[in-house]
C-alpha cells in the first residue's frame, strides 16, 4: 500500500504513505491512475506519514497534481508541499519551457491531409532513400581510391628510407596472418582437394577414366581453389583482425596519439599489414596447393587404388609451365585487397563500439567479395591471354 | 537496529603473492560524503570493486544497509545493486546509445516495463538536474565534451534514484574550474537529495570542498577521520599528502578559520 484515500464532503484525501522509491514506481502509478476524480472538488494529500520520497515518486505525484489541476480540481496539500516536489519543478522547467516553444510547430499542420500528399511524400522518401544510397556508394568508392591513393604515396615515400619500412612490425604480421593460419589452411585444402576427388572419381568412374582424377585435382586446386580458399579464409581472418585492431586503436584515440607524434599511421599501422599479408598469402597459398596435392593423392590411392608413382606421374603430366603461376601470381593481389578492405574500414571506425563491429562485418564481407570479383576478372584475362 | 549506510569489516584482497587489503575497515555514515584517498597502487579501485560486488575479496564483510554483499546470490545482489548508483572514472556511458538512453538502461533492467513517454519524462528530469542541456539529450558519449560525459554518467547513476552514490575520481581530467563545478552539484544533490556520497579522488580541491570525513588507504588498512583532524594524522604518507607544498593553501584556510 502506497496511499490511503478518503472521501471527504465534496472531495478526497489522500494520505501517502510508506516508501515513494523508483523501485515502487509501478505501485505507486497504479495507485495513482485508479485515483477517481470524477465529481471531486478538492483533493488535499497529507505527507507527513510517508517514510521517503525520491525524485522518481515526487515527478509521479506531481503528474498526480498536474492532471488532477487540468480537471478543474483544486489541489492542496496539507502542511507545506514536499521539498522534492518542488525540486521537480524546478529542474524541468526549462524543459517544458522549450516544449511549448517547439509545440505550435508541429501542430501547425492542418489535420486534414488529402491522400495525394501522402502519396507524393512517400515517393519522395524513396527517391531521397535511392540519393542517398548512390551518394553513400559515391563516398564510399572515392574514399577507398583516395586511402588507396595515400598508400602508395606513403609506400612510395618508405621506398626512399628504408628505415620507415618496419619490419619487425611486418615481421609480426606475417606471423600472424601467415604462420597460424597454416594449420587450417592445411586443413581445409586438404579437405576440398579430397572432395574433388572423390566427387569426379563418382562421375569419371562410368567412363572408365578414373585416372584423370589426378588432373582434376591438379588442376582446380592449383589454379583456383588453392588460392581463393585460402584468400577466402585469411579474409576472415585477418581481415575481421585488421579492422577490429585500428578500429579500437581509433576509439582508444591512439591513431591520434600516433599522430601527434609525428608517426604517420598510414606508414605504422596499414603499411605493415599490408606487406606482412602480401609475403603471407603467397607462401600460404603454396602450403595450401601442396597439401591439396597430397589430399588427392591421398584418396586416389585409398578409394581408386592408384599407385602413388603412377598419380604423381598423371600429375605431371597435367602441369603445363604456367599452371602453377597462374593461381600463385593471383596470391599478392589478392592481399591487397583483403588488407585494404580491413585497415581502410579500421580507420572509419569513430565514436561507438557498434561502429567498430560494423565496420568490422563491413571489412570481411567487402574483402571476400572483392577476392571473388579479381578472380573472375583473372579467369577472363587468362582466357584472352590464352593460358 | 540502525545500520551504517555502508560498513567494511576485515577486508582482505590478494592477487597471487600481492596483499593489497589486510584487514580494512571503513565506515560511511548516512548523509556525508566520504572521500577515498590513497597513493597510486594502494588499492582505491579495488576496494571499490570490492564494495560494488564486481570482486569477492578473500575475507571480511561488506554490509549496504544491512546486506552482508559477500553472503548475498547473485539475485540477491541485483537488487541490492539498484540502491546505489557509481559512476566510473572515464564516464563508462554505453558508446553506442544516446545520453538519453543511457540514462533509461537502468531503469529499464530494474523498473520493468514503464511507458516509453514515462522513461523520457524522467531520464529529462535527471538530465537536467545534473545541469545538462536538453540537447544533449539525444547525443552519443562521442559528441560530448569531457565535463559533460562526467555529468552524463551522474545522471545515470540517479537513474534509479539511489540512496547512496559512488564517485570514482569524478574530477579527474577537468579543469580546476569545470571541477569546483562538479564538487557544487555533488554537493547540492547531496544536499537536495539526501544522498550519501562516496568518492575516491587524488584532487585535494575537491577533497577540502566537498567531503566531511576523510579514508586513508595506509598500509593495506584503512585511516579514518573528520578532515579536520586526518589532516594532523602522524603517518608519514598522511603527512606527505596534506602538508606538501599544495596542500598548504587549504590548511592555512581551515586552520584560520
Amino acid at each position: 500500500m502506497v496511499m490511503e484515500i478518503r472521501r471527504t464532503d465534496g472531495g478526497l484525501a489522500l494520505d501517502l504513505t510508506g516508501e515513494w522509491r523508483a523501485v515502487a514506481y509501478r505501485q505507486i502509478d497504479t495507485a495513482l491512475a485508479a485515483v477517481d476524480l470524477a465529481g471531486a472538488h478538492r483533493v488535499e494529500i497529507a505527507t507527513d506519514r510517508l517514510a521517503a520520497l525520491d525524485l522518481t515518486g515526487a515527478w509521479r505525484l506531481g503528474e498526480f497534481v498536474r492532471r488532477a489541476r487540468s480537471a478543474g480540481v483544486e489541489v492542496a496539500f496539507a502542511g507545506a508541499p514536499p521539498d522534492q516536489l518542488r525540486l521537480v519543478e524546478e529542474t524541468l522547467r526549462p524543459v517544458a519551457a522549450d516544449r511549448a516553444a517547439s509545440l505550435p510547430d508541429s501542430r501547425r499542420e492542418p489535420v486534414s491531409r488529402a491522400v495525394e500528399d501522402e502519396v507524393e511524400e512517400a515517393e519522395a522518401a524513396t527517391l531521397a532513400f535511392i540519393g542517398r544510397r548512390a551518394v553513400t556508394l559515391w563516398r564510399d568508392m572515392t574514399g577507398a581510391l583516395a586511402f588507396l591513393g595515400r598508400l602508395s604515396v606513403t609506400g612510395l615515400r618508405t621506398l626512399g628510407r628504408p628505415r620507415g619500412l618496419r619490419p619487425i612490425s611486418i615481421a609480426r604480421h606475417v606471423y600472424d596472418t601467415g604462420i597460424t593460419a597454416v594449420p587450417i589452411v592445411a586443413l581445409i585444402a586438404f579437405l576440398i582437394s579430397v572432395i574433388i576427388a572423390y566427387m569426379s572419381a563418382q562421375q569419371l568412374r562410368s567412363f572408365g577414366a578414373e585416372i584423370f582424377v589426378a588432373d582434376l585435382v591438379t588442376i582446380g586446386v592449383l589454379r583456383e581453389l588453392g588460392v581463393l580458399l585460402t584468400a577466402i579464409i585469411v579474409a576472415g581472418r585477418s581481415g575481421s583482425a585488421f579492422a577490429a585492431e585500428i578500429g579500437s586503436m581509433k576509439l582508444n584515440e591512439e591513431v591520434d596519439a600516433l599522430r601527434a607524434t609525428g608517426v604517420d599511421p598510414f606508414e605504422a599501422l596499414v603499411l605493415p599489414r599490408v606487406i606482412g599479408l602480401v609475403i603471407a598469402l603467397p607462401l600460404l597459398t603454396v602450403v595450401a596447393d601442396l597439401v591439396g596435392l597430397v589430399g588427392g593423392a591421398v584418396l586416389c590411392a585409398s578409394l581408386l587404388h592408384m599407385p602413388l608413382d603412377q598419380y604423381a606421374h598423371q600429375v605431371s603430366q597435367s602441369i603445363s609451365g604456367t599452371t602453377f603461376w597462374v593461381g600463385i601470381v593471383k596470391a599478392p593481389v589478392f592481399a591487397v585487397l583483403i588488407a585494404l578492405a580491413g585497415t581502410h574500414r579500421g580507420m572509419q571506425v569513430r565514436g561507438s563500439s557498434r561502429e567498430l563491429g560494423r565496420l568490422t562485418t563491413v571489412a570481411v564481407v567487402q574483402a571476400i567479395f572483392l577476392v571473388i570479383l579479381a578472380d573472375a576478372l583473372f579467369a577472363v584475362l587468362f582466357m584472352e591471354m590464352g593460358i | 537496529m540502525i545500520y551504517p549506510v555502508l560498513e567494511v569489516r576485515g577486508l582482505v584482497n590478494r592477487f597471487g603473492a600481492q596483499l593489497v587489503h589486510d584487514g580494512l575497515d571503513m565506515e560511511v555514515r548516512e548523509d556525508e560524503v566520504f572521500g577515498i584517498v590513497g597513493g597510486s597502487g594502494t588499492g582505491k579501485s579495488v576496494l571499490l570493486r570490492s564494495i560494488l560486488g564486481l570482486q569477492r575479496p578473500q575475507a571480511g564483510t561488506i554490509r549496504i544497509e544491512g546486506h552482508d554483499l559477500t553472503q548475498l546470490s547473485e539475485r540477491a545482489l541485483r537488487a541490492v545493486k539498484a540502491r546505489y548508483g557509481v559512476t566510473f572514472q572515464q564516464g563508462a556511458l554505453y558508446s553506442s546509445l544516446t545520453v538519453l538512453q543511457n540514462v533509461q538502461l537502468p531503469m529499464i533492467e530494474h523498473l520493468g516495463a514503464l511507458s516509453p513517454s514515462v522513461r523520457d519524462e524522467l531520464a529529462m528530469l535527471k538530465i537536467r538536474l545534473v545541469g545538462l542541456p536538453a540537447e544533449a539529450a539525444g547525443k552519443y558519449p562521442a559528441e560530448l565534451s569531457g565535463g559533460m560525459v562526467k555529468r552524463a554518467a551522474l545522471a545515470r547513476a540517479l537513474a534509479l534514484d539511489p540512496r547512496l552514490l559512488f564517485l570514482d575520481e569524478p574530477t579527474s581530467g577537468l579543469d580546476p574550474i569545470g571541477a569546483a563545478e562538479f564538487d557544487e552539484l555533488t554537493l547540492y544533490l547531496q544536499r537536495q537529495l539526501r544522498l550519501t556520497v562516496v568518492m575516491i579522488t587524488h584532487d585535494l580541491d575537491s577533497i577540502f570542498r566537498t567531503c566531511n570525513r576523510v579514508g586513508v588507504i595506509v598500509d593495506r588498512r584503512m585511516e579514518t577521520d573528520t578532515l579536520e583532524r586526518i589532516v594532523d594524522h602522524p603517518h608519514p604518507w598522511i603527512q606527505a599528502y596534506f602538508h606538501g607544498e599544495r596542500a598548504s593553501i587549504h590548511l592555512k584556510v581551515a586552520h584560520g578559520a
